[in-house]
């Protein structure tokens, strides 16, 4: 399992596929169909589906590498955001400074906030790096309000230095990838299909991928397997006379990175940045994505997080007309007493089933929705279950204290 | 020496609800080592019992009074609260007034059970699972609270007043020798603090002084021995967790009048309070209480306007702060044992 196996290439060449696909397999449904509504495949929703996996990746090497479990991530993801932000103001529109600064920035800060966090483990660990989290969000509202701008978040303006770019006219400049508008769609119509090819998702895809690959190899190296030593026993590896902090917060900081890496391309995609984003539910928020898909293993983050993410637009998109169009052919009173049940766990209520759900996986699947289809295989191919591959083996273990 | 005085008073009622959820963090992880997240959620059922009564007790029936017309000129719609119409006039609005204090009583059985239902239906399945796994239930079960309460109260805060006689403030200066118009104290903040205390005397001396909390005292220090002794110590466990869930709730009651209760008030507070438990140190019921009363006094200390001047945001994050610094310099916490949750 050292080196970058068969198996690895495989699923990076499906990933890869299934990005390049994606304005494709996420809209099955015609446009004029009533079915259209749970369609996915718009750009906005497309580009959260990789950026928010870019994060649930990185927060996965930290979580479901060493066991850390960190609940003050966001603050990175802010942090980087408002780097990028502020690289939009003052040097260009080009993403690519953007986003550097906001890769650099969420590593410096996750080194800071880590390098303190890292002298104590488990429960305490969890509450120093929400702790920090929170004071950050704390002070981007208050104190930093000239870099943050407070309340209102930081935008874009007509009077920004950008000192590169030639004088904006008129209306707000857009985001850019050396003269591409990361705004630019091309809309391919197939029939009763629309399909949408968005050229900001395609970049945050490429990246995604990139990020993908090295999450695989940081998997497959001697350093992911120091790290996994570190999940299943710290003790042993002090007595052995190895210190862990130097690894742990290697992955703490590699994580940070990745947060930070996905908010600069959350500010690219679309040039703003809120002290919102760094609040602790935030941070909640990844937690939740990296354990239902499944922590430790490789593909679980990204699934975790484009579930959430559809579910988050579509299940709240469900509102009590949609409902009774549904039920519409029950008789009368059935069809009232339906809507009335389901009402709760839709629209505005979707974080009810998001919550129940969640509780769900954590009972009786662990291992998240990785380990699921693994053992729905399991029972499907009668496959002996020892046989799977040592990766997702490794996400039913049960992270260190 | 009266801004001092003041500022320690300000931050008794925030510091009062701290030590209360603290109080029940800790006896929960103390009793059955499980870190509990839904203990914010906790806090917010019992504010939510408040406002349950409250709309329970004002249930009206309503008649058309013929004598009196409203501005439409139609005759008017007179609503008359049904404890009213059965008690009579005065004793009907009295009680109708006392509604938050009366949650009390209402509060009590509710808490109990959901505490007990939590802990036998969810929790005791968390026992061998490792933390992590009980932040994360229970971290979902705190979101599945809160949205149902949203879901039956809706998203905006709900104003639920306190007793006529209980409302304004007095002059706590002059009580103490203080010129007249110096240390101004709402009244039911005062009467907040003497609740507290109360429940937190209370807790204690049932720990203290009964049997029960004896054997539950015990099997904190050592349940493999308490059970081997043939007590089944797993049952009064769990009742620890419903007066834990109960002790939350009626902080959360109480609270209600302070801050109209809101589905996400819960949340709020968990953060804060499990930065107290770990400030006052993991297991230690009375480290609880006095990190609880401290960083509500140094929160409220650092509010005001001479210290916010010098360090400009303190007044944020300085709970945080101690926190990291507490955590750093003194991992056990203020009062934590030694051996509990350390690596």
């Amino acid at each position: 399992m050292q080196s970058f196996g068969r198996k690895d290439t495989i699923l990076l060449i499906v990933v890869a596929l299934l990005v390049l696909l994606a304005p494709v397999i996420l809209n099955p449904f015609p446009q004029a169909s009533s079915l259209a509504q749970f369609n996915a495949g718009y750009p906005d929703l497309m580009q959260r589906f990789v950026i928010f996996g870019i994060f649930a990746i990185g927060f996965n090497i930290l979580f479901g590498l060493t066991g850390y479990l960190s609940f003050g991530h966001a603050a990175f993801l802010g942090a980087g955001s408002y780097a990028a932000v502020w690289m939009f103001k003052l040097l260009s529109m080009n993403v690519i400074p953007a986003i550097v600064l906001a890769v650099v920035v969420g590593g410096l800060f996750a080194a800071l906030i880590g390098y303190v966090s890292l002298r104590r483990s488990g429960i305490y660990f969890s509450i120093l790096t929400l702790a920090f989290a929170q004071m950050s969000f704390a002070l981007a509202y208050s104190v930093l309000t000239p870099l943050t701008n407070g309340e209102t978040g930081l935008q874009l303006s007509l009077s920004d230095p950008r000192i590169f770019d030639p004088a904006a006219t008129g209306s707000l400049p857009t985001t850019n990838l050396f003269g591409i508008d990361m705004r630019a769609t091309t809309t391919i119509f197939a029939g009763p299909w629309e399909f949408q090819l968005n050229a900001g998702y395609y970049m945050s895809g490429l990246i995604m991928l990139v990020a993908f690959w090295l999450s695989i190899r940081i998997f497959r190296s001697p350093f992911g397997m120091m790290l996994r030593a570190v999940k299943s026993n710290q003790q042993r590896m002090s007595y052995t006379g190895l210190s862990t902090r130097p690894y742990t917060l290697a992955a703490f900081v590699i994580s940070g990175m990745y947060a930070g890496l996905a908010g600069g391309l959350l500010a690219a995609m679309d040039p703003l940045a809120g002290a919102e984003r760094m609040q602790w539910t935030a941070s909640g928020e990844v937690v939740l994505m990296t354990i239902l898909g499944g922590a430790g293993s490789l593909i679980g983050p990204v699934l975790g997080a484009g579930f959430i993410k559809y579910f988050e637009n579509i299940f709240s998109k469900i509102n009590d007309s949609v409902l009774h169009t549904w039920f519409g052919a029950l008789p009368d009173g059935l069809e009232t007493a339906l809507v009335t049940l389901v009402h709760p766990f839709v629209g505005k209520g979707w974080h009810l089933t998001l919550g129940l759900l969640f509780m769900l996986v954590v009972i009786f699947l662990p291992g998240g929705l990785v380990e699921g289809g693994r053992r729905i295989r399991g029972v499907v191919g009668r496959r002996n279950r020892k046989a799977g591959d040592p990766e997702a083996r490794a996400a039913s273990k049960q992270p260190a204290e | 020496m009266d801004a001092i005085l003041l500022q320690i008073l300000n931050g008794l009622d925030k510091g009062s609800a701290y030590a209360l959820i603290a109080l029940g963090l800790t006896l929960i992880f103390g009793t059955l080592g499980v870190v509990n997240f839904a203990h914010g959620a906790l806090f917010m059922i019992g504010a939510f019992c408040a406002v349950t009564l409250q709309r329970i007790l004002t249930l009206s029936q309503t008649t058309i009074d013929e004598t009196r017309t409203d501005f439409l000129g139609n005759p008017m719609q007179v609503d008359t609260p049904y404890v009213v119409l059965w008690f009579g006039e005065s004793t009907g609005a009295a009680i109708v007034d006392w509604a938050v204090p009366l949650a009390i009583l209402f509060a009590i059985p509710v808490m109990l059970i959901v505490g007990v239902v939590m802990e036998r239906g969810l929790i005791q399945h968390f026992y061998k699972r490792p933390h992590a796994d009980q932040i994360l239930v229970t971290f979902g079960l705190a979101i599945v609270l809160q949205e149902i309460i949203k879901a039956f109260y809706g998203a905006n805060p709900i104003p639920t007043p306190a007793p006529q006689a209980f409302r304004g403030s007095f002059d706590f200066g002059v009580l103490v020798g203080f010129d007249p118009n110096t240390i101004i104290y709402p009244y039911w903040r005062l009467v907040y603090f003497a609740f507290a205390a109360i429940i937190i005397a209370a807790v204690f001396a049932f720990l203290r002084y009964t049997t029960f909390g004896m054997v539950v005292r015990a099997g904190m220090a050592d349940r493999e021995t308490v059970g081997l002794l043939g007590i089944n110590i797993d049952r009064r466990f769990t009742a620890m967790f419903g007066i834990a869930a109960a002790v939350a709730g009626l902080a959360g009651v109480m609270y209600a009048p302070i801050n109209a209760p809101n589905y996400h008030m819960g949340m709020d507070f968990l953060v804060l309070s499990f930065v107290v438990v770990v400030v006052g140190g993991m297991g230690s019921l009375a480290g609880a209480v006095l990190a609880g009363f401290l960083l509500g006094i140094l929160e409220s200390f650092a509010s005001m306007t001479a210290v916010i001047d010098l360090i400009p945001g303190i007044n944020q994050i300085i709970i945080y702060l101690v926190a990291i610094i507490v955590l750093l310099a003194r991992p056990r916490g203020l009062m934590g044992r030694r051996g509990v949750m350390e690596e």
